[in-house]
């Protein structure tokens, strides 16, 4: 598989270039993707055209072109790129082309990237398997019985198959992590506001952050470093100056919230856990039990901010502006028709559920209630961190889940329970595969994620590149 | 949650339903609702007034045009689903009734 420090070094080198890499992709997805439908769009032509103009500057500049030039990625298809379809994985955009580049696109453009395609996802990013995209789902390309994860599978498939280096998804309650972890990668959930959010179709929107998905930490840590910073077109973008420094060290103290995981993980999942905290324990670490009672509890407050921010966030899919448009006999019969056929049943689901919470009398009673379950969830984990600099848990309670096995929206739902309070209280977080379980004689890998203070992400990645870079090279 | 309750939700979300969609809302919703109701304990201890300090806050930019008038105006026409020239058309707002 590659990574892009790799293909870099390799153009540098001059041992192949951008057209030879890309050909080479471009028939991986040939030959794999009719099976595993991890793109919902192939730019062959466009990304053939711009590995012959990468392959031509590499030539010419050598190591003084950008640190991307000529490596293809792949996004998933709620990030805006400008002339491409861009549908969320929804019946309401299915024709729908954007007509500008999201902040994240036009850095990673701007620092050499060819984009090969866009990939599938839940539709919106509502789900936790690809199962829910309105184009069909995605397959594990390594367990082809078994969904990738969600909301980002196809970034995450994609990767996996070795078509793509690396691919960009959104994380909103686990859905970069989820699925690295089910697909044997590396994701990063930055800090909330670390990366602008201008061009991504907002589902949550004080939840909301783009972040990498890829085979080293190296890889994530470049391609965040060039997609973060302050946006004028996102107001929730931070400065270095918001948080206070959180320094790298030699050896850290692990907190692991052990009543978090006495229930409902999968037994093989924490055998594998604990051995990484031994690994950790062995190369000098500490490894601390903690008490975090409220990041158990913290799933019932992200299944109303959530859905409120939802419910919000795509009434502005009405069929008037862009989009698809059902005619019904007057305007709000047009609307309610355009919604109905444009939206799938997770969707629904969540708007119902989020202007429930809305709803004039019910407003202080949840929406109210989850915002302040979110300040003492704040206020928990700046305690906890002040005695230990990294909180350590599996990144989701079991591996890669059969096909269709999941039908009850609340099981699916405790699939997040570890990467949710992360995206509630704006933390960072990094996945890694910690190792692998076996089921039905195939082996699937398990992420394990580690948490670092708001601004931590440099911590996260030093101790990334210690553990899991340094294991796999 | 009662069938009533969840097509005036659907009615303020501007969702048609059909009746296997309401259905399965029936059945789900009020599950989910249960579920996430944790939060009134949970919060039972909380002040409300304390203020969001560090996480809400207020940021101003200059009121300028960014870019050069017109440029994205036929890229957005273009994906209007109805329009008549630089217009976007919809259905009348305010009907008789007969």
């Amino acid at each position: 598989m590659d990574t892009i420090h790799e293909l870099r070094a390799a153009y540098i080198a001059g041992t192949t270039n951008p057209v030879a890499v890309v050909d080479r992709l471009l028939a991986v997805i040939a030959e794999r993707d009719p099976e595993l439908h991890a793109f919902l769009e192939v730019y062959a032509e466009t990304a053939r055209a711009e590995a012959e103009q990468a392959a031509e500057q590499l030539v010419a500049e050598g190591a003084a072109t950008p640190i991307l030039t000529g490596i293809p990625l792949a996004l998933k298809n709620n990030i805006l790129v400008k002339g491409k379809r861009a549908t969320g994985a929804s019946k309401i955009l299915e024709s729908y082309t954007a007509t500008y580049d999201a902040t994240i696109v036009a850095r990673l453009k701007a620092a050499g990237a060819i984009i090969i395609g866009a990939t599938n996802m839940d539709e919106f990013a509502m789900g936790g398997s690809t199962e829910n995209s309105a184009f069909g789902i995605t397959k594990n390309p390594l367990d082809v019985t078994r969904v990738p994860g969600g909301s980002s599978g196809g970034s995450a498939a994609a990767v996996a198959m070795g078509a793509v280096p690396a691919a960009i998804g959104t994380d909103t309650g686990g859905s970069i992590r989820q699925p690295a972890s089910y697909c044997g990668l590396v994701g990063f959930k930055p800090t909330y506001g670390a990366v602008s959010r201008y061009g991504l179709m907002a589902m949550g929107s004080s939840l909301d952050q783009a972040g990498p998905l890829t085979h080293t930490v190296a890889d994530a840590e470049l391609l965040h470093s060039i997609m973060a910073g302050v946006d004028p077109f996102d107001g929730t973008t931070i400065t270095d100056e918001t948080y206070p420094p959180v320094p790298t060290k030699e050896t850290y103290t692990f907190g692991v919230p052990r009543q978090f995981l006495a229930d409902g993980i999968d037994p093989d999942v924490l055998a594998v856990f604990n051995d990484h905290i031994a690994t950790l324990k062995t190369a000098g670490h500490h490894v601390v039990d903690i008490e975090l009672p409220l990041f158990e509890q913290g799933l019932a407050a992200y299944y109303i901010v959530m859905p409120a921010e939802v419910s919000s966030n795509l009434a502005r899919y009405d069929g008037m502006r862009y989009g698809l448009q059902v005619r019904g006999k007057d305007l709000v019969d047009t609307y309610e028709q355009t919604r109905a056929a444009g939206f799938g049943a997770e969707v629904k689901r969540r708007i119902l559920l989020g202007t429930y919470v809305l709803s004039s009398g019910y407003y202080d009673a949840y929406y109210g209630k989850a915002e302040l379950v979110r300040r003492k969830m704040r206020r928990e984990l700046e305690t906890a961190f002040q005695t230990v600099d990294i909180i350590l848990t599996p990144t989701a309670p079991t591996p890669a889940f059969k096909i269709g096995a999941q039908e009850d929206p609340l099981a699916m739902y405790r699939q997040d329970i570890f990467t949710v309070p992360v995206n509630l209280t704006g933390v960072p977080a990094l996945t890694f595969p910690m190792g692998q379980v076996t089921r039905e004689a195939v082996a699937l890998p398990v992420g394990v994620q580690y948490i670092a203070p708001h601004a931590g992400e440099a911590r996260l990645f030093a101790i990334g590149k210690t553990v899991y870079d340094r294991a796999v090279s | 949650m009662t069938r009533d309750d969840i097509i005036h939700l659907a009615s303020l979300s501007r969702l048609a339903l059909s009746d296997t969609e309401l259905d399965s809302l029936e059945k789900d919703l009020p599950s989910i609702l249960a579920y996430v109701s944790a939060v009134t304990a949970i919060a039972a201890d909380e002040a409300t007034e304390e203020p969001h300090v560090g996480v809400r806050h207020n940021v101003f930019r200059t009121d300028e045009v960014t870019n050069e008038p017109g440029s994205y105006t036929e890229a957005l026409l273009s994906e209007m689903p109805e329009r008549a020239g630089q217009y976007l058309q919809v259905q009348k707002i305010l009907s008789v009734d007969e």
